[in-house]
């Protein structure tokens, strides 16, 4: 175990520009490193992406280890597995952070298991415990109803971490550190994927994770005519729709709505739950908001629990008056 | 093709928040009385996946269990819903297991069962969130996966699978054998008839202890639990009544302006 040193963070890219959760891994991992009084290393992954070493400095990392080839243009499991390995076998890091993404949720489990060591996945919180000098990782189980502290008893300890439970550095352009350029010798043979077709959803309007102000749909809404209705009180307010489980599950509105555990993190300045009773798998995804607001016919509705404001009322009376007044007082 | 699906049977998830309590001595959470059993949501969705493979190109699944006095009353329904066979691996010692130990023994026993094309797994446990058995079995047993899945198809001899991202989908094919973990958008798990429900509790089920796994005693566990505890959030939520429902809106959306959120 003493051969292992340091915080490694991978840093992810979407089109072309690093990700945001890799400013708030970096942060994260900027802030363990310094506990353990070791280095923060981080790696990029990708084609073109060599461009963004200095951008991973100035966040907060000493040295940047880049694997930057035409084969890793996309993201499969088999070819960035490789690039991993290659990676934490020459980095030798004690603790490995990636996002809770799509793609750390696929390559923090893989590589893991393949390091014949564990993961823990979708940490809220990390710390070094003084004692031992391991990493705590806080983690929601039981679908959100409580929290479980874990530690990783081989090395090196990998965490994938949740978006937004960490600030960004600021940026410090006149930070220096170490660029390492890691060649990695892909054997196609061993990458048994094929990306077949990739359909983009056409965004109109604010990214869910993004928007100050979210308008979510529930079970209640009854249909899709109804988030119809939601998405003219989001436009209003220059917002964006989620819905919840059942809503996505009935197709009321897209898969990539859903707000929740497994669904998309969200901590806008008001986040407005219509029809939503507030499950704990839910609230998992937008207990962070700012302000809360409850509509629900239901007086017992666990979602007040966790509001600041509500009424008690069914949504198809009080929403197209709630749309009208907002549009008055916020064009006024 | 022999398709393998692992599921879990896990304390109902939908229960009321209000009844779920941890027992801050031993880390454990106490079971709420009157909250039954079920199979874990996601499992139920990679058992679907699985049916549907069944009905458009043939297959046979074999459903695989692990826990400790696995309720037969809710593991039978993936039977009724039409899996071919049952395998439980059941034992005293498989319990509070880390994601790495289930992993390491469920695939033992995909070993021991020998033959197959796909496993399917539901993309986490609803109890653990652990998230991580699936590929762990994946990379254990030496076989792509593909994870998150809302698809999955046999064509052209090969697997497609529609994977859901962040903003759109991605379709992956993959050579067999392979491993694919699935979430809800693959479909909920259909409702078997009386008859079938019937008939599954008649059908026989395998069981294999730990030590027809050569499992005797639990190997050191990679994931420590510290602690487990509920976390408190207390908001007040100020509730805004009127004599209609267009009426408390429009006061609602007031107080909204004078807080200063709109
Ligand atoms: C492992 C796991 C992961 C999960 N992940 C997620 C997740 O990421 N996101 C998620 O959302 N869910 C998730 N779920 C599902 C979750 O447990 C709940 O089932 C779901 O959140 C409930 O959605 P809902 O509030 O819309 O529906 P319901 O619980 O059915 O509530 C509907 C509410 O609408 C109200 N209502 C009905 N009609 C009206 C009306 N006319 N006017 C006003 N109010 C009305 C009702 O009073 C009720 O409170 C997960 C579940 C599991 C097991």
């Amino acid at each position: 175990m003493a051969d292992y040193q340091g915080v490694l963070v991978h840093c992810e890219t979407s089109e072309g520009k690093l990700a945001s959760i890799a400013a708030e891994l970096l942060a994260a991992g900027k802030s363990l490193a310094g506990e353990l009084g070791q280095e923060l290393s981080a790696v990029l992954i990708g084609s073109d992406i060599a461009g963004l070493s200095q951008e991973v400095i100035s966040r907060g990392a000493d040295r940047v280890y880049v694997v930057d080839q035409p084969l890793l243009k996309d993201y499969l499991t088999d070819s960035y597995l490789q690039a991993m390995v290659k990676v934490i076998g020459q980095a030798a890091p004690r603790i490995v952070l990636l996002g809770q993404t799509h793609l750390g949720r696929d390559l923090a489990p893989r590589l893991a298991f393949r390091l014949n060591t564990a993961a823990v996945m979708d940490c809220v919180a990390l710390a070094i415990d003084p004692a031992t000098r391991r990493l705590l990782m806080t983690k929601p189980v039981y679908g959100g109803n409580a929290q479980a502290i874990q530690v990783c008893e081989s090395d090196p300890q990998v965490a994938t971490v949740r978006s937004k439970v960490v600030s960004p550095l600021p940026m410090d352009s006149g930070r220096q550190g170490g660029v390492i350029n890691v060649a990695v010798d892909i054997d196609p043979a061993l990458v048994r994927t094929r990306v077949l077709a990739r359909k983009a959803e056409t965004s109109t309007g604010v990214k869910l994770e993004d928007a100050a102000v979210v308008v979510t749909g529930g079970r209640g809404i009854g249909g899709a005519e109804g988030f119809k209705q939601l998405a003219e009180l989001a436009g209003t307010l220059n917002g964006a729709v989620g819905a919840t489980r059942p809503a996505c599950d009935n197709q009321w509105i897209s898969d990539n709505a859903q707000v929740g555990l497994t669904g998309k993190i969200v901590s806008p300045n008001l986040y407005i739950a219509v029809a939503v009773s507030g499950s704990s798998q839910h609230l998992s995804g937008c207990s962070s908001s700012k302000v809360i607001v409850a509509i629900n016919k239901d007086p017992e509705a666990n979602i007040f629990k966790s509001a600041h404001y509500g009424i008690v009322a069914d949504w198809k009376k009080a929403l197209p008056a709630f749309t009208a007044k907002v549009k008055e007082l916020v064009s006024g | 093709m022999k398709i393998i699906v692992c599921v879990k049977v896990v304390l109902d998830p939908e229960m009321p928040a209000s009844s779920f309590k941890v027992d801050a001595a031993t880390n454990k959470v106490i079971p709420p009385k009157g909250t039954p059993p079920v199979l874990n949501p996601f499992d139920e969705n990679a058992l679907e996946a699985a049916l549907r493979i069944k009905e458009s190109a043939g297959a046979s699944v074999t459903v695989l269990s692990l826990g400790k006095n696995i309720s037969k009353a809710v593991i039978r329904k993936s039977l009724a819903a039409g899996a071919d066979r049952l395998v439980l691996l059941e034992d005293d010692a498989f319990e509070d297991l880390d994601a790495c130990t289930t992993a390491g023994l469920l695939a033992d026993a995909i070993r021991e069962i020998g033959e197959y094309d796909v496993i399917i797994c539901g993309r986490e446990a609803a109890d653990t969130s652990a998230g991580q058995v699936g590929l762990g079995i994946a990379e254990i047993l030496g076989i792509p996966s593909v994870s998150l899945a809302g698809k999955v198809e046999f064509a052209d001899n090969q697997l497609k699978v529609d994977r859901v991202l962040a903003y759109g989908t991605e379709t992956i094919g993959v050579l067999l054998p392979a491993l694919v973990t699935v979430g809800n958008e693959a479909g909920a798990l259909r409702t078997p008839g009386i008859k079938a429900v019937m008939e599954a509790q008649k059908k026989p089920l395998t069981v294999w202890k730990a030590a027809d796994l050569g499992f005797s005693q639990p190997q050191t566990r990679k994931i420590g639990v510290r602690k487990v505890f509920q976390p408190v959030h207390e908001t007040k939520c100020d509730i805004v009544t009127a004599d209609t429902p267009e009426e408390a809106a429009v006061g609602l959306a007031r107080k909204l302006r004078e807080a200063k959120v709109l």
